[in-house]
Parts: C-alpha cells; structure tokens; sequence
C-alpha cells in the first residue's frame, strides 16, 4: 500500500524477567479502516495494545503516529496526541452522570469570572455537546443525559464509553474486547455502532475473541502470536477457522499479503 | 463456521429482525409504593436525612413543646452543633473518596492550642496566629493523605494513627493546661469572635452558626459546580476508572486531605469562640461524632454516594435528639442508646437504597 499508516510501530519489544510479550512486533493501521487484532491468550496482543496506548513502554522499538516518532510514557500522553481508548472495563463512573463522565478530566468552564476564578462548570454547554455527540452515533435511545451511568445497560455504557472515546478530535480508538460482556442484541448494537465511527473517519483497532465479530467489520486482520504479527489476512479471502489455525499454529500462513 | 455470509450480521442473528426493537427504554412497569421510595431516595440521597429532621422536630415539638420550639432552644441547637458540624464537613470531603478520617478533632484542637499561645502567651498578633493554624491545618491534612497516597496505607490506619499523635503534641505544646478565657480576651479578643452574635426574635445566633453553613455551601458548590469535585467524586466512586478516563487520582486525594485539614483549622477557630477558653481535652469524641453526622447524613462509608448537605442534616438529627431527649427529661444514657441507634438504621437505610441499581 502507498499511503501512510496512520499509527504503526516497528520492532517493538517488551521483555517481563525472563519472558519475553514483544519479540520484535511490527504494527500498522492505515486511515479510516477498522483492523482487528487477534491472537491466543498469551500471545502478546494485549501487551501490544498497552504499548500502543502508553500503559507500557517498550524495551525497544519505534511507534509512529502520522509518520512522526512518538513515545508515549503515559495514557493520557498517547490520549493527548489522539490515541483515545476504550477499555474493556469502559472506565467509567457508575455513580456519575452520563455528562460528568463523557467529559472527566476534559470539563469545560464557564466563561469569564465565574469559570477562571470560582471555577464554575458550564453544564449547559457540557450537556449540548454530549447530547450532539452521542445523537451523531445514534445513541439518543439515552433519553436523559443527566442519568447515573449505573442506570444504563451494559450496551448503553458501551456507547457512552465510544462516544466520549470519539468526541475529543482522536485520531484513532483502540476497543477492547467491546462485545465480551453483551447479550447478542446489544453485541449487534455496539457493532453498528463501530461502523459508524468508522464511517465518521475514525480508525479502529479492535480487539476481540469473537470471530464472527472480527470476521463481520474488520478490513483486516492483524493475527498475533509469540509475541509477534505472524501475519495480516483479508476477511474476504480467508475463512474463520483459517484464522484460527494461524493463531494458534495449527497451520502456517501461506498466501499472506505482505506485511 | 465458513465465510460470513450476508454483510448484515450472523445467522443466528437473522431473527433479530423480528425481536423486540426497544433496545434502551426504560422500565415503565408500575411500581409499588415501596420500589418507588426506594427509587426516590436512590435519586435524591439527602432526602433521608431532611425526612429524619422534619419528623424528629415534629416529634419532639409534640413531647416537649414550647420549650423545644422556643427560638432560642432552635437556635441553642445549631450553636451546639456547629463545631461538629464543621468537623462534619471536612470528615465528609473524607468519605467521599471512600475514606475515613479519624483525626479531625485532633487536628482541630491542636490548631486552637497552636493559635491560643502564639496570640495569648507569645504575643504574635492574632491574625497571624490564625494564619499559622490554617497552614497547620492543611499541613495536617496533606500529611495525612500523603501517608495514604505515596506510602499506600489505608486511610483508617494512617489517620488512627495522627490521631495519637496530634493528640499527644497538642498535650505537649499546651502542657495539658487550658487557656484561660478572660487571657483570651485580654490578649486576643479575635480568636473568639465566632462565639459572638446577634439576637433575632428571641434566637441568639452566633456568626459560628452561619459559619458552619457558609462552610457548608462552599463545600458544596466546590463539589457539585466544579471540576475538581467531580474528580473527587470519581475517585471515590472508581478509583481505577477515574485514572484510566484521565484523572490524576493521587492529587485528587492529596487537595481532599489538605482541605479537610483546612476545613479542621477552620473549626478550631470557630470552637475557640464556642467554648469560650482552649482546652487541649476538649473533644475528644469529635472525630467519631463527626462519622456519625455523616453517616446519618446519608453519605456513603464506600465513598462516590451522597451530598455533602447531608452531613449538615445528620449534625442537625443528632443536635436535635440530643436536645428533645434532654428537654423531656430523658436520662442522658438514653441519649447516647437513641444516636447509636440512629447510625446503626442509617447505614441499613443506605444499604437498601443502594440495591436499586443492581
């Protein structure tokens, strides 16, 4: 492919004592498509996602965000340079409102005296714009905006987790594993929803177990195994369990596009 | 398992079509009387503590009359509680983040032995001695939450701690020996002003009184209409979903402490003026009184849950109690049996307003 990655890393390696998450991974995601990434349990894909989100920082190797180095030595680094993630326990605040959290550690300020000196939030302004944004996703089954988080239902929770992931201009979402805890109407529903903010521009990398999942919205498929990409294969061209032999190393990738 | 088939979802989802569409709504059954409470209260966590006031003052009204509902009996209550009332305040910014402070009275008393004798025996001038005492303060409470932060220890245990250890400085500076009320007023009449006030149809309020509820408003609009309380919040409710949605949850739970240790200076200022002299034994139970407020307060002892407004109506149950018991002529045992009883049904309140969201 000619054009740029819009995130990639290359050679990344990250050792734990004697074992060793990351041997030499490489990663690319490429502008406005959803990549999955799978791989067994162990094979390092999470260690690789915490490496692209700044929870670890790696041993060796480089991570490009729009073809510039970057190093993330916290989330809220990778957060700040457009790097928003939605973690599989959605971090948010039960006991707070559906406003209170899109907006946690982003609140916007009244204007004038009364934000700059008595620090008063402008709860209009919040509530506006997380009503738009969440419309935009089509998640205004949510019908008051000011309800507890706790009051919501697991997919609902999800939605508010990806809004507030795609609200703040990111330049690319990692999910985790966004449909493990769902009932199968609810997985439909988080998976539109991730089509939509694909269809807004945003590029996803998904993790998931869930074949059928994975199979359904990604453009491609980034399977991981001993600690590193083992290959990249088309959802079109390859079948589920095609990609469940090159995981866990039942067969070898052959015919596998160029990495 | 083969290829997917049709771009739009799994077999097993081709039913889906047919399902029931309402994916979010919300549950309009009818409820009872009881699951609407219980809903209610779930939503409006300080209406418990308001229900418990308004019917102890009819209550009491009744069995002591006039004299309980005399202006100056009412007034006579809100001076009684005020102290506490403020230690209440600081103690619930504790709570709030799922923590417990059990040295606010102790940081109180030594803040008001610090500033009786540098303003009385040193000669400093009593604004200064103040503004050493809120310093102390804020010292105090950031030493706190800097042993619960940095060195990870469990708030009760650090605090179990400072508290003997507040406690025995305070007995150190003021060698066990109060501070005189008329030396107060010779050398610094300041110090007391919280205990003056002014009359008002019969009441006698003291500026103490209206401190302890402007300490109570800032408080409140600091939690609820700024970003920072919002943080505090979240800490309390999530401590590790706060920090993975951004929030520096350490410096969240430093600023508490070291404005809980604010707030007890605050009440060692007011108390000077309540108690009239400075005593190093006074309030020894003023720690553990302050959990009571709160608690009857409705706030949550597991933190993120409730209104810091409540811990201004659980001083003012417990205040109330105290004087309607006292005022019938209830031996003062029983007053000690009526507030543990008091706690003991607020924590069970709260517990089943909490099964609501499960």
């Amino acid at each position: 492919m000619s054009i740029q990655p819009i995130l990639s890393a290359r050679g990344l390696v990250k050792r734990y004592g004697k074992v060793t998450a990351l041997d030499h991974a490489d990663f690319e995601l490429y502008p406005g498509e959803i990549l999955a990434v799978i791989g067994d349990n162990g094979a390092g894909k999470s260690t690789l996602i915490k490496a692209l989100c700044g929870a670890v920082q790696p041993d060796a190797g480089e991570i490009f965000l729009d073809g510039k180095p970057v190093h993330f030595a916290s989330p809220m680094q990778a957060q700040e340079a457009g790097i928003a993630t939605v973690y599989q326990t959605l971090a948010l605040s039960p006991a707070l409102s559906i406003v209170d959290n899109m907006f946690m550690g982003r609140e916007i300020r009244k204007p004038g005296i009364a934000g700059s000196v008595f620090r008063a939030l402008d709860h209009g302004a919040m509530r506006d714009f997380a009503r738009e944004k969440l419309s935009e996703l089509g998640l205004m089954t949510i019908q008051n905006i000011d309800q507890t988080v706790e009051t919501l239902s697991g997919g609902q929770r999800q939605g508010v987790a990806v809004a507030r992931a795609a609200a703040f201009g990111s330049k690319v979402i990692i999910l985790d594993e966004p449909t493990a805890a769902l009932g199968v109407k609810e997985s439909r529903r988080v998976l539109e929803l991730i089509l939509d903010v694909k269809a807004r521009g945003i590029p996803i990398i998904l993790i998931s177990h869930n074949m059928p999942h994975v199979f359904e919205v990604a453009d491609r498929i980034h399977v991981h195994r001993l600690g590193r990409r083992l290959c990249v294969i088309d959802p079109k061209t390859h079948s589920m369990s095609d990609a469940v032999a090159y995981m866990t190393g039942a067969k070898a990738p052959e015919g596998m596009e160029a990495a | 398992m083969s290829e997917t088939g049709s771009p739009k979802g799994q077999e097993f989802e081709h039913m889906l079509g047919q399902s029931d569409k309402r994916v979010a709504q919300f549950d309009d059954r009818p409820k009872g009387l009881v699951e609407k409470l219980q809903h209610m209260l779930h939503g409006n966590p300080t209406l418990v503590p308001v229900i418990v006031l308004v019917a102890a003052i009819v209550v009491f009204g009744l069995v002591a009359g006039d004299r309980f509902f005399s202006p100056f009996n009412l007034s006579l209550i809100l001076q009684q509680v005020s102290i506490i009332g403020i230690l209440a305040a600081a103690q619930s910014l504790i709570v709030l983040t799922a923590g417990i402070d059990l040295s606010v009275a102790a940081i109180m008393v030594l803040m008001s032995v610090i500033a009786g004798n540098l303003a009385v025996y040193m000669g400093v001038p009593p604004v200064l001695a103040l503004a050493v005492a809120f310093a102390g303060g804020t010292g105090a409470g950031l030493m706190n939450g800097f042993l619960v932060t940095k060195v990870k220890l469990p708030p009760f245990i650090t605090t179990l701690g400072t508290w003997s250890i507040f406690y025995a400085l305070n007995l150190w500076l003021s060698g066990a020996q109060s501070i005189r009320s008329q030396d107060i007023d010779k050398n610094a009449p300041l110090l007391k002003f919280w205990g003056e006030g002014f009359a008002f149809f019969g009441a006698k309020v003291t500026y103490g009184s209206l401190l302890m509820i402007a300490v109570f408003l800032g408080l409140w609009y600091m939690l609820n209409k700024t970003a920072w309380g919002r943080h505090v919040y979240a800490v309390g409710d999530d401590k590790e979903a706060a920090e993975l949605a951004g929030i520096q949850a350490d410096r969240v739970l430093l600023s508490v402490y070291g404005m809980a240790g604010l707030v007890c200076a605050i009440a060692a200022w007011a108390a000077i003026g309540r108690v009239g002299s400075i005593s190093p034994q006074s309030f020894y139970e003023g720690n553990l009184q302050s959990i009571t407020a709160v608690v009857v307060g409705g706030i949550s002892l597991f933190g993120g849950r409730g209104s810091i407004l409540g811990a201004l109506f659980g001083a003012l149950i417990v205040g109330v109690f105290q004087s309607g018991l006292r005022l019938a002529n209830v031996d003062v045992l029983w007053q000690v049996f009526a507030i543990g009883w008091l706690i003991i049904i607020a924590v069970a309140i709260d517990q089943w307003i909490r099964k609501v969201s499960k």
